[in-house]
């Protein structure tokens, strides 16, 4: 194996193997995915994310909220997220149809969030839990997204959309605390996730 | 073939260059390229480790660093409106744990791993092709791009531009300088190899020569179909795997290979043990493990097939790993005192243990049973580490120790700092991965039962986190000594009389 052209033919042939298995294939087999449509209502599924939610997704990029949250939920045999309450169902390809790229995520020091439009439905709550975890949830580690919020100086009537911090995570007198056009786009975005609906591939158990 | 194989030594002699003042001149004509790779991979190196220390505290400290401390925040204020209006909050923004996170990967990826590997590359093609560089300068010019595209990617990290791909979180425009960069690296190496003196192929040249060829077709396949054409949801989720488990297996995995099988017989003074197992474990590595990818996305959105076929893969990986592990242990057998007195050979051999070691451990995540505890866990993040850290940069250190002196005319200047290095960064390497492997074992047992609510998991892994950051400091020790070290070097500080710096003296046999 001493000449070039010998080799580079050993190098591409085992590496093109690999491509045309795990890249090509792939793409042509389930890459042109179309949504599931309700005959009756028209409804489609999964649902196409409004504006808002699909800048919450780029928020939800940037500030690596993959690195601990998982957004599948394997089978039934394979973990424990149909207990936990996570989603009703694994989830399949059908699921991340516009999901460009997705965020599936590999690890989970905190919980899945596939289904958390659903499991937590209240904006207000997101807006506190992501300026102030601990405030939620004592026990978290999660990192406070303080730099989504702003701690304002209250002008006249307080804003229709400051946080009800309270105690130790409320700001000084006489101070605001206001989502930044980000924050308002994440929690679109996490409101916005709703994976429990029936696929004739999928359906709910 | 079998005429040239039968006329072919069993074991596999070291191409070397044999006339001293020749050799001198082959390492002359890197000295600039290489040197300038490895002080960028040493300084990425120590910026990586301060991103991974940050985020591995904020992991049982969430309160750590969220903003930077108040009166540099009144400072910048001050210079309102030179200083834009939004400055405290990006500096905020930029210290958040999901973004410290992938910094620190990049970094220690793109920036420290990467660049030592090429510095380590294009020494080694030197050395096997038995030629001068050609054009030092044009290699020179590359690892400047290369240093501006690591800077440019980490720096739109650390501002919210991240794209949210695990292993490609740089954005299009910082990808695009790093492809530039790397394409001349890749051409000026076909370029040796062509002009290479006549004679024996060593394995090392292959395992370069396959993963400038790889890497290239890889990271552009993977970019233009995630972040240019936007794939689908669950082509994505493949080919980001199939990228992220290749860089590691075709890009870093060749590249340390490549070093151990040069460094391995150069320091102990004898062949590899055998040439066909050294073919044998090149081929087989390079079939199967271009396949391994699916297995980071087991009982994920994908037909069962994708995710089967690259479990096999898992499994035949254990192939090339004993192959290789036996060809190393054969050659290395009888030698074994020698790791006492020989620096790069301590961190060599140390990288190729792990090499099996990571492997093998990687082969049983892949088996579907493991894999439904160990998967979403911090026993992956352990895997990780003991491939690219224990493993690869391992590795790196060793032959940095190896090719540095020859380059820049003077000896290392201490064995007392070489030891600091290699200690704390084998103990905290150690360390880290049993601390991630139990802590992972636990947090995966925990997960399987419903019973056990997700906060008692939380709670229970703070311990195992502040280990790992304990673990963290340790390595960051050695990362700071060696550093120094590098850096007494690049100014012409070692010693410039004796022979090279050795643990303890030779005793004469």
């Amino acid at each position: 194996m001493n000449r070039l052209t010998t080799l580079f033919i050993g190098f591409f042939a085992t590496f093109l193997t690999a491509w045309l298995g795990l890249v090509i294939i792939p793409y042509f087999q389930f890459g042109q995915l179309e949504p599931q449509v309700d005959p009756d209502t028209g409804d489609q599924y999964p649902a196409f994310r409004t504006g808002l939610a699909e800048r919450g997704k780029q928020v939800y990029q940037a500030n690596g909220c993959i690195y601990c949250h998982t957004q599948q939920i394997r089978p039934a045999d394979l973990e424990e997220g149909h207990n936990r309450g996570w989603g009703a169902r694994r989830t399949v390809p059908r699921d991340y149809l516009f999901d460009r790229p997705p965020q599936l995520g590999t690890m989970r020091t905190g919980p899945d969030l596939t289904n958390v439009g659903v499991r937590l439905n209240d904006a207000a709550w997101h807006h506190e839990h992501l300026y102030a975890p601990q405030s939620k949830s004592p026990w978290s580690t999660m990192s406070p997204f303080r730099h989504l919020y702003r701690v304002v100086k209250i002008q006249g009537e307080p804003s229709p959309k400051a946080l009800k911090l309270a105690g130790d995570f409320a700001p000084p007198e006489g101070y605001e605390v206001v989502p930044t056009p980000e924050a308002e786009a994440l929690v679109a975005y996490l409101l916005s996730l709703n994976r429990n609906y029936a696929l004739p591939e999928a359906p709910l158990e | 073939m079998s005429n040239a194989a039968t006329s072919k030594p069993v074991s596999a002699p070291l191409p070397d260059i044999h006339d001293a003042a020749d050799r001198a001149a082959v390492d002359a004509s890197c000295r600039l390229p290489v040197l300038s790779f490895f002080a960028s991979a040493v300084f990425w190196l120590i910026v990586g480790t301060v991103f991974a220390l940050l985020a591995s505290i904020k992991m049982h400290n969430p309160q750590f660093a969220v903003e930077i401390p108040a009166s540099l925040a009144h400072w910048l204020n001050q210079f309102y409106p030179l200083v834009p209006a939004n400055t405290v909050e990006t500096l905020n923004g930029a210290l958040t744990f999901g973004r410290v996170r992938p910094a620190h990967l990049n970094t220690v990826a793109y920036g420290w791993a990467s660049t030592a590997a090429l510095g380590v590359g294009i020494w080694l093609m030197a050395r096997l092709c038995r030629v001068q560089l050609r054009y030092p300068r044009f290699v020179t010019a590359a690892a400047v791009i290369w240093n501006i595209g690591v800077f440019v990617g980490t720096a739109a990290i650390l501002l919210g531009e991240s794209t949210g791909v695990e292993w490609l979180e740089f954005p299009a425009y910082a990808t695009f300088i790093l492809f530039i960069a790397y394409a001349l690296i890749s051409i000026w190496a076909v370029d040796m190899f062509v002009h290479r003196r006549p004679g024996h192929v060593y394995v090392s040249q292959w395992y370069i020569m396959a993963a400038l060829f790889w890497f290239p077709w890889l990271y552009a396949t993977a970019n233009i179909l995630i972040h240019h054409e936007s794939v689908q949801g669950s082509v994505s989720a493949i080919v980001n795997w199939w990228y992220g488990h290749n860089a590691l297996g075709l890009w870093f995995t060749p590249m340390g290979l490549a070093a151990a099988y040069y460094f391995i017989p150069k320091v102990i003074g004898r062949p590899v043990h055998s040439y066909y197992l050294s073919a044998f474990g090149f081929w087989s590595l390079a079939l199967f493990y271009s396949w391994n990818g699916g297995h980071h996305l087991i009982g994920g959105p994908l037909p069962a097939w994708v995710i089967t076929a690259s479990i096999v893969a898992s499994v035949m990986m254990v192939i090339p790993v004993v192959v290789t592990a036996i060809n190393h242990h054969m050659t290395m057998k009888g030698n074994f005192h020698v790791l006492e007195y020989s620096p790069t050979l301590r961190f060599v051999v140390f990288g190729a243990m792990s090499y099996t070691l990571a492997s093998l451990q990687g082969t049983t995540m892949a088996i579907r049973s493991l894999n439904t505890v160990t998967h979403f866990t911090d026993y992956t993040i352990g895997h990780s580490h003991l491939g690219l850290y224990a493993f690869f940069t391992m590795i790196m250190f060793g032959s940095m120790y190896y090719i540095v002196p020859r380059l820049v005319g003077c000896e290392w200047r201490s064995a007392v700092l070489i030891k600091i290095h290699f200690w704390s960064c084998a103990y905290g390497i150690i360390f880290m991965v049993l601390i991630l492997t139990v802590g992972g074992l636990v947090q995966g047992l925990m997960m399987r039962d419903a019973a056990i609510g997700f906060d008692k998991i939380v709670e229970n892994m703070v311990v195992y986190k502040y280990f790992r950051s304990v673990s963290g400091v340790l390595l960051t020790v050695g990362h700071v000594v060696f550093a120094f070290h590098f850096s007494l070097m690049l100014l012409r500080l070692g010693r410039t009389e004796g022979g090279p710096t050795l643990f303890r003296p030779l005793e004469t046999t």
